[in-house]
């Protein structure tokens, strides 16, 4: 608790982050390699779905991704709001566009795997359809943080948009249980542990860790832009 | 029905969204300290 204290101030939040990425991005990159590697060519083919099995080490990282970095967006949003801590605005604006993104590939592979698998790219299953709208939060999100002249009034709406929209991450986890869907229900994160065969599931971890380290390393980034982007506007106020 | 292409397609759709990404936060945070550094707030790098 005392470190988040002491990161909540954006010039020592910043250090840190000029200080951790250069090592925090060479991490990345061996992980990076290192999971593509067991996933295109270590991994054997799944029983039943084949070579296409190796999409959903792309897919499933980024469905995760996606989810928490939403759960991380509304518990800046809190922060904001509650405590008005001087950071949570800033990283909330450097999360989103991540977090849209990881929403976008997990979307658009999802598809790809689709066809093949089920026949079509779409269907209107409530896991499909609560993952777009949770795409379509991140892009309100970046829309409203960034609508008002005034920079606090946006990251405050935009807060209380991240908020109400956390209603959605138990329904995207759980529409699978609630509902008849076409998505296959949870074989990861349920009660019982895993029911994937190691040979896919180490894949499957590694490439998890791998691409959150790049969630970590892009929302520092961002985030590091943001308090810079923030101090040239304050200079250009005072100017 | 070939998988391959499903299976390319969705690493390229990953490359370049998550690529893309990195790239443009990278070119956004030197576009920023350039301009910092223009008005004396940031040493150039």
């Amino acid at each position: 608790m005392a470190t988040l204290h002491f990161l909540a101030n954006p010039a020592r939040f910043r250090r840190f982050s000029q200080r951790v990425l250069p090592g925090l991005s060479a991490v990345t990159a061996l992980a990076l390699a290192a999971g593509l590697y067991l996933a295109l060519v270590e991994s054997p083919p799944d029983y039943q779905q084949g070579e296409t099995v190796r999409i959903m080490f792309v897919h499933v990282p980024s469905a995760w991704l996606a989810m928490a970095g939403y759960g991380l967006l509304a518990a800046l949003g809190a922060s904001l709001l509650v405590w008005r801590h001087p950071l949570a605005a800033l990283m909330a604006r450097g999360t989103a566009p991540v977090g849209a993104v990881f929403a976008a590939v997990c979307l658009l592979t999802g598809s790809l795997w689709g066809r093949p698998m089920w026949g079509t790219y779409w269907v209107w299953d409530a896991r499909l359809t609560s993952m777009l709208l949770l795409f379509f939060l991140y892009l309100g999100h970046i829309a409203l943080s960034r609508a008002y002249d005034d920079p606090e009034r946006g990251d405050r709406a935009a807060a209380i948009l991240a908020l109400v929209g956390a209603i959605n991450l138990p329904v995207i986890k759980f529409s699978v249980d609630w509902w008849n869907t076409l998505h296959q229900p949870a074989s990861v994160m349920k009660l019982g542990g895993p029911s994937i065969h190691p040979a896919i599931l180490t894949p499957l971890m590694v490439m998890a860790a791998a691409l959150l380290l790049l969630f970590v390393v892009l929302v520092l980034l961002r985030t590091e832009t943001e308090i810079d982007r923030r101090r040239l506007e304050a200079a250009e106020l005072a100017a | 029905m070939s998988h391959a292409p499903f299976i390319i397609g969705s690493y390229a759709v990953a490359l370049l969204g998550f690529g893309g990404l990195l790239v443009a936060s990278l070119l956004a945070r030197r576009r920023v300290r350039r301009e910092l550094g223009e008005r004396g707030l940031e040493r150039r790098r």
